[in-house]
């Protein structure tokens, strides 16, 4: 019994990869190419994290035909991909174009990354001079008599160099 | 410059906590999308032209058959579970004088006609998009799916999803009155 559930259980657990088969025929390697690059760019819109290359939905098997036929009739790839977001949007689009909708998306992460560089400089800057002024009032006296006889003596020794 | 540390203005000091705050927002009103709702390109833009014959009628339905009156074009199919859910509201827009368009997508005559006979036909007229073919110039990519279109035959909005009766209430009638206004 134990066997036999542990049978069911492991079954259970095997992922199913089933990829659609492709059975199109293509004139030419490029135009293959071509197929296999727009659909894999093109995203299917039922099961959002698949392309519509590796999407059994029927959909994306509807958007396949689709593309196979554009591209049979000799449609650029540019054309295709602007039928595709005539139609569905930018949302089809695994790689969306810039345009200020889209800044956020494109430049984000940059700025982001932009800021939190500039506060850790902030903060590093800060806490340096928060240590080089932790004295106490009579240190910082000190300090600027010495200062002012060092002073004093380059431009003495200065002098008498001339 | 210990003083002055602490005589930091309460804004500042109160910084990160407001920039954790508007994170927060955001992410929060991140999880409140619901990815599925893709937006319609087609807004604002005349229906893509079409022709389809009719579900258990002669004749043919068409882009220009969608002119002059407020259409609802409503996508369904025996197939979609969800079309039930909506059947109500949808018959109960067809009773107040709506022009109701049913666009059977991606079914079989039979298995439609069997469906409408059950649950009762609130459609003036059903076209039939059997292979689907249509249903990808109209950028649909489930059921059940309601386009609004306006008397220009402009689609005005796109409901993914069952109607229900608050979407009646908060965008369809508001819009329908505004395409009224337009009109008049």
């Amino acid at each position: 019994m134990r066997v036999i559930m542990f049978l069911v259980m492991a079954l259970l657990l095997t992922p199913v990869f089933a990829a659609p088969v492709v059975t199109y025929e293509f004139a030419s390697e490029e135009q293959e190419a071509l197929f296999n690059k727009l659909s894999n760019e093109l995203r299917c819109l039922v099961c959002q994290n698949q392309a519509i290359s590796d999407s059994n939905a029927d959909l994306a098997k509807d958007l396949r035909d689709e593309i196979y036929g554009m591209l049979q009739q000799g449609n650029s790839e540019e054309e295709i991909v602007e039928f595709m977001v005539a139609r569905y949007g930018d949302f089809v689009l695994y790689n969306p174009p810039l345009k200020p909708m889209t800044w956020l998306l494109w430049f984000g992460p940059a700025f982001a990354l932009l800021a939190g560089f500039f506060f850790v400089v902030r903060i590093i800057n800060k806490q340096k001079k928060s240590a080089v002024t932790e004295m106490s009032g009579e240190e910082i006296e000190r300090l600027k008599s010495l200062q002012s006889e060092a002073k004093a003596m380059i431009k003495t020794e200065g002098k008498e160099d001339k | 410059m210990t003083e002055e540390t602490q005589k930091k203005s309460p804004l500042k000091r109160f910084m990160p906590l407001i920039i954790f705050g508007l994170l927060v927002a955001l992410l929060w009103y991140g999880l409140g999308l619901n990815p599925r709702l893709v937006p319609s390109p087609l807004i604002g833009k005349p229906a893509p032209e079409f022709e389809l014959p009719l579900l258990n009628a002669s004749g043919k339905f068409s882009h220009e058959d969608l002119k002059g009156d407020i259409t609802l074009l409503n996508v369904f199919a025996s197939w979609c579970f969800a079309c039930r859910q909506e059947h109500q509201a949808i018959t109960q827009l067809s009773r107040k004088g709506f022009r109701v368009i049913g666009f059977n997508y991606k079914d079989k005559a039979a298995d439609a006609t069997a469906w409408l006979r059950q649950f009762g036909n609130p459609y003036q007229v059903v076209a039939q998009d059997l292979d689907g073919r249509v249903g990808i110039d109209w950028g649909v990519y489930g059921a059940p799916e309601t386009f609004v279109i306006d008397h220009n035959g402009i689609v005005r909005d796109k409901r993914i999803g069952p109607v229900d009766q608050e979407y009646i209430s908060e965008k369809l009638m508001p819009l329908v009155q505004q395409i009224r206004s337009e009109q008049s």
